[in-house]
């Protein structure tokens, strides 16, 4: 049998590296080299784009296109009544890929389930370094190390996950990247040969494809994988074209140098849209751009003050001049696509002079502040610099002086931590896991001095979010946090500025392609006709 | 000869420390840090800061930190990079020679075109090709890269259709590397086609990147013909009667080309800087590329190893240069 498999893995080899005839293939134009293959120690888009959506599997994924949770590896699971054990069934025959440097002797089981999460999660687990300095940092982001207890094998095919304490989003969690499932009999493999490194350099799992090649900067190979339990895929070849440049990367498609690229500049759409051999697919982002008050600070600590800036903003004006009509008005801070949206909060209206009379009656004059704009572009906020000189002319109006600042961008985001922060900062979020808590955390209490820049920490707002967590029916869930966005917008800590379009430009021949709202790109599903 | 070549030498050692000085402070001088640059926009908790601050040993003293670095270096140990975990040596060594290939074929391009454009401007000082050379060879030193590479784009693959967008060769061509230099790689592989390929793909990098080699090269050619075109003996020699390609190829060029041979040994630098961008705009996977993403993510293992192993060739090439100059003219070695 084991001679059997090496011979196919030869012959897959062969052929790939002889470039079969009439393989289809897919050339995607990705916008950065991955760090490596190992889904879990690193925390970009691309990283994940290269490693944990083509090559691994999930006890549980998004469903194509949506937020909502469906069976991966667990065919199915149960919960336990007080929300602590969470118990996976898994899929029996689930394929590891066989390469030409791994020849699984099993398939999936509990041991792999466990494997997956005690090496981000133990450190006494041998694989836990691994990688010198590995931070696991997704795996501790979402607050794993506190939530999780044991994790328990049933038998070969059920597993149980024990919390220490309820926690809602633990299933949209488990389909998050980090929580991607890898082979234990491969780690042991490495361990043997004392090549552990060589675990994120040539991965194996139980995705749709399988990895052939990667040459550094340039070129990422993969092969659809035969044994994939979800149905080989319609393309043979899957080819990430590593290309930085948005502006090169629209060129390449227009010559047909890829089939299907990421992140197009927004001055490039009007171009790729009118290219007979392109389409360009949007969709609204899972994301939202803001500008955070620092709420412990005078005058910025009055609810009046922050609402009358908020009505003191065009938005309109920041839409049209930044995002182009690729984006909305923000008016809650989740965006519209999210469940338990509440729909009937009404924005701040523009009224620049009832906004100065609020500031005189709050008693507030001559005030000068400062608003900080990111240095960088991001999808939930394209020009950040832009936005704070259109907001800098608002102000302008309403009698209050507004000085633009700005730092490096890991300098930016930790000075925007500081308490005593002098002014309103800007930044966004772009959705994790399609689950409204995933938004709302930013603004917790416990996020002070990480994610919640209007270092905000109001007591109604944050007991709706301690029982949003702790609730487990979807509809209960919905009225908490309908009625925390109620809280939220009363309160004013942000400005929402706008939720922002995400395009997805590629060849009218590419067919089958859905774009994700968590900004995944996944090539599962995709067909390229001839 | 062998003296002056120890004499260069010994210059070249405090050269390397304070280079290594130099590159170990300025990745610290940045703003930001890596462990804060790897979280990315999700942040780390403080207390996971401190615990991978105190793992890679950044609240150290600088001094012990640049110690252990040196350390390491002297023993051949260029440390793993902090956003890869690969070995820095490794990855230098799998993306160098795309660099060198581009930067060689950019090279070769600048002083084929530069120096007889320079020869002749000078010989036919204040004519029309004269003027047209020169406001050519400023219009290229001054055009930014960026904007210049895409330009190109836009015009030769974009409207045209001649060259690849970007990339080292076409994506059907799949082989395993041999040497890293992909014209000779393509050749290797016996592809029919992939030579060609990986031809095309070379053609507007290394027009970009040699641009403003090109243009200081043609410059200097010029300038120092000019000065040598007025020298006695150049007037005794076409007094003599010599036929003016003689005059201008034996006695002229030969004794103007001690400045022109600096030139281009110092444009190795120019040509390190200049594929920075260059790689950038073309996806050209070199070591360019590799400095940029580093400086980004603050690997400050990768840009301190980079820049000193970048800085050890540079140096090599002006040694060999300097040791070239003692060749052309005897003079320099007693000197």
């Amino acid at each position: 049998m084991k001679k059997k498999l090496t011979f196919a893995a030869a012959l897959l080899a062969a052929s790939v590296l002889g470039g079969m005839a009439n393989a289809k293939q897919l050339v995607y134009c990705s916008e950065a080299s991955p760090a490596g293959f190992d889904p879990s120690p690193w925390s970009g888009g691309n990283d994940f784009d290269a490693s944990s959506r083509t090559i691994y599997s999930r006890l549980v994924e998004f469903e194509h296109g949506k937020t909502t949770i469906t069976p991966g590896l667990a065919e199915s699971w149960t919960v336990s009544d007080d929300g602590l054990e969470y118990t996976f069934k898994l899929r029996p025959g689930v394929k590891f890929q066989t390469t030409d440097y791994f020849t699984p002797t099993r398939d999936l089981n509990a041991d792999d389930v466990i494997f997956s999460f005690e090496r981000q999660w133990k450190k006494e687990n041998p694989w836990f370094d691994y990688l010198a300095g590995t931070g696991w940092e997704y795996f501790a982001g979402m607050g794993f190390p506190d939530l999780l207890k044991e994790i328990v094998k049933v038998d070969d095919l059920t597993v149980k996950f024990v919390l220490n304490k309820p926690e809602v989003a633990f299933l949209p969690d488990l389909g998050m990247d980090f929580a991607s499932i890898v082979s234990k009999e491969y780690a042991d493999q490495l361990d043997k040969a004392g090549t552990r490194q060589q675990f994120t350099q040539k991965p194996i799992g139980t995705g749709p494809f399988q990895f052939v090649d990667y040459q550094v900067d340039a070129v990422i190979r993969y092969a659809a994988w035969d044994g994939y339990y979800g149905g080989r895929q319609k393309i043979d070849d899957l080819i990430f074209a590593i290309t930085t440049d948005p502006a090169v990367r629209a060129q390449k498609l227009k010559a047909g140098e890829c089939d299907i690229m990421s992140y197009p500049a927004p001055a490039d759409i009007a171009g790729l849209k009118a290219d007979p051999n392109l389409k360009v697919d949007e969709q609204e982002g899972l994301n939202i751009g803001y500008m955070a008050y620092n709420t412990t600070q005078p005058p910025f600590d009055k609810v009046e003050v922050r609402k009358a800036l908020n009505m003191a903003v065009n938005k309109q004006a920041i839409l049209d001049a930044v995002y182009q009509g690729a984006g909305q008005a923000a008016i809650n801070p989740i965006p519209p696509t999210m469940w338990s949206y509440n729909k009937d909060i009404k924005d701040d209206p523009y009224d620049p002079d009832a906004a100065k009379k609020m500031l005189t009656d709050a008693g507030v004059t001559d005030l000068s502040m400062k608003i900080w704009a990111m240095p960088v572009s991001r999808p939930y906020n394209p020009n950040a610099q832009r936005v704070a000189e259109l907001i800098q002319a608002d102000y302008a109006k309403i009698g209050v002086k507004a000085e633009i600042v700005s730092y490096e961008w890991t300098e930016y985001r930790e000075r925007g931590k500081a308490k005593d922060r002098d002014g309103a900062f800007q930044l966004g979020w772009t959705g994790d896991n399609g689950d409204p808590d995933n938004f709302l955390f930013l603004l917790g209490c416990d996020a002070i001095g990480q994610s919640n820049y209007a270092i905000w920490c109001n007591q109604e707002f944050e007991a709706l979010l301690q029982k949003g967590k702790a609730t487990t029916d979807v509809a209960e869930r919905t009225k908490i946090y309908e009625e925390a966005q109620v809280v939220f917008k009363r309160e004013a800590p942000w400005l929402t500025i706008a939720h922002s379009k995400v395009f997805m430009p590629m060849n009218k021949k590419v067919t089958g392609f859905v774009m994700d709202p968590l900004g995944i790109h996944r090539f599962d599903g995709v067909d390229v006709t001839e | 000869m062998l003296r002056y070549l120890l004499h260069k030498l010994a210059l070249i050692i405090p050269t390397v420390f304070g280079i290594s000085l130099a590159a170990f402070a300025f990745v610290r001088l940045l703003p930001g840090d890596p462990i804060l640059a790897l979280a990315g926009e999700r942040g780390v908790s403080p207390e996971r800061y401190a615990e991978l601050i105190e793992r890679f040993g950044y609240n150290r003293p600088y001094v012990i930190q640049y110690l252990e670095y040196i350390g390491r270096v002297l023993t051949g140990d260029f440390g793993i990079s902090l956003a890869t975990k690969r070995p820095v040596l490794g990855e230098f060594q799998a993306l160098f020679p795309a660099t060198l290939e581009l930067a060689t074929i950019a090279l070769i391009i600048a002083v084929l075109i530069g120096i007889p454009a320079g020869i002749f401007a000078a010989v036919k000082r204040g004519s029309w090709f004269d003027q047209a050379t020169m406001g050519v060879a400023l219009t290229g030193y001054s055009m930014p890269i960026f904007w210049w590479g895409l330009l190109l784009i836009i015009f030769f693959s974009g409207y045209l259709g001649w060259t690849p967008v970007s990339g080292r060769i076409g994506l059907q061509y799949f082989f395993k590397p041999t040497t890293g230099f992909m014209l000779i790689d393509s050749l290797i592989s016996g592809k029919s086609g992939a030579f060609r390929s990986a031809a095309s793909h070379l053609v507007l990098p290394a027009i970009v990147l040699a641009t403003i080699p090109l243009a200081v090269i043609a410059r200097q050619t010029r300038s120092a013909m000019l000065e040598v075109l007025g020298e006695d003996y150049v007037r005794t020699a076409r007094a003599k009667g010599l036929a003016p390609r003689r005059v201008i190829g034996l006695h002229a060029f030969r004794n103007a080309l001690i400045p022109v041979v600096t030139t281009i040994g110092l444009q190795v630098g120019t040509l390190m800087a200049g594929a920075i961008l260059t790689e950038t705009i073309f996806s050209w996977p070199g070591i360019g590329k590799w400095m940029i993403d580093a400086i980004a993510k603050r690997d400050y293992v990768v840009v301190q190893s980079g820049l000193l192993i970048i800085a050890l060739i540079v140096m090599a090439v002006n040694l060999i240069v300097d040791v070239l100059y003692a060749v052309i003219n005897p003079r320099i070695r007693v000197q």
